[in-house]
């Protein structure tokens, strides 16, 4: 397997969606191949830093005057 | 190794479909409950697409007033989430056009690039690179670091990546081919990770030897 071979299949990899037979070709790979190691490891890391992380905070009063909002059309509305 | 669900769980109607009964038999009540359990990853959707804060807030209000108000429109074949998504996102790209009066807005904006196709920076992270950072040093880091991403790119890694829909549900809120998320996921996914290695890559100890290309 070459590198763009292993790419090609990274995000499979990641996501957890390649067969037990294409797992070990790139675990194999993985076992001569420290570039596609470490872009493994990091990409897995990029998206555990961006799940785990909140980023933007919801503003303060912003769920009172939502809820205001709605509660003016039900009292139209039911 | 692939997770197989049990079955009885499959079967089991998602806890969303009781409460949209109730708000739809003129509980309002029930409305709080789904609006508290998705504001913040509404709120983040908005922000991430239209990069705006007040824009985000409005979208927000606007998106969950709107599936109140067309609840009677939810067909129950799509999660009560992703229908939900699907209209943040639409009302997010409004939001966009209008500040941009005159100018296409799109989620295909920007995604011929190849930057990020081939990982150059091969460099190994740190352990915990994250601990190198205060909270808010972080939060910088990492706002600036997305805010970079094409807009294309940006709007699947969120919907798939962070707040958790799959291929086939991004596909379907983006009207995008699977595909097509498919190949953006990874090109984002590696975009992302070649503009945090600047902050994130291991430092050279003093013993060692710098080889950089």
């Amino acid at each position: 397997m070459t590198c763009s071979e292993f790419l090609a299949l990274l995000d499979d990899l990641i996501d957890d969606s390649v067969s037990a037979e294409t797992r070990a070709e790139l675990q194999e790979h993985l076992r001569g191949c420290e570039h596609c190691e470490v872009t493994l490891n990091t990409t897995r890391k990029t998206i555990e830093i961006y799940r785990s992380h909140e980023i933007y905070d919801l503003p303060a009063g912003l769920r009172e005057r939502l809820h205001a909002a709605i509660m003016a059309r039900c009292k139209k509305g039911c | 190794m692939a997770i197989i669900q049990p079955i009885a769980e499959q079967l089991e109607p998602h806890p969303d479909v009781a409460l949209v009964e109730r708000v739809r038999g003129g509980d309002v009540s029930a409305y709080d409950t789904l609006v508290r359990k998705y504001e913040r990853q509404i709120f983040r959707i908005a922000q991430h697409i239209t990069q705006n804060r007040e824009d985000a807030e409005d979208v927000m209000q606007d998106a969950f007033l709107k599936a109140y108000e067309k609840l009677e429109q939810f067909q129950g074949n799509s999660k009560f989430y992703t229908w939900l998504v699907r209209i943040a996102v639409n009302e997010s790209l409004m939001r966009l056009r209008k500040r941009r009066t005159g100018k296409m807005v799109s989620i295909d904006e920007d995604v011929e690039t190849e930057e990020g196709s081939v990982p150059r920076d091969l460099a190994d992270w740190a352990p915990d690179p994250e601990q190198n950072y205060n909270q808010s040093e972080l939060a910088e880091i990492l706002r600036k670091t997305i805010q970079g991403l094409p807009q294309g790119f940006r709007i699947v890694f969120v919907l798939r990546d962070v707040e958790g829909l799959s291929t086939e549900e991004t596909a379907e809120t983006l009207g995008l081919s699977i595909p097509a998320v498919k190949s953006r996921l990874l090109r984002a996914r590696l975009q992302l990770r070649e503009r945090l290695s600047r902050y994130f890559r291991r430092k050279k100890g003093p013993g060692e030897t710098r080889n950089e290309k």
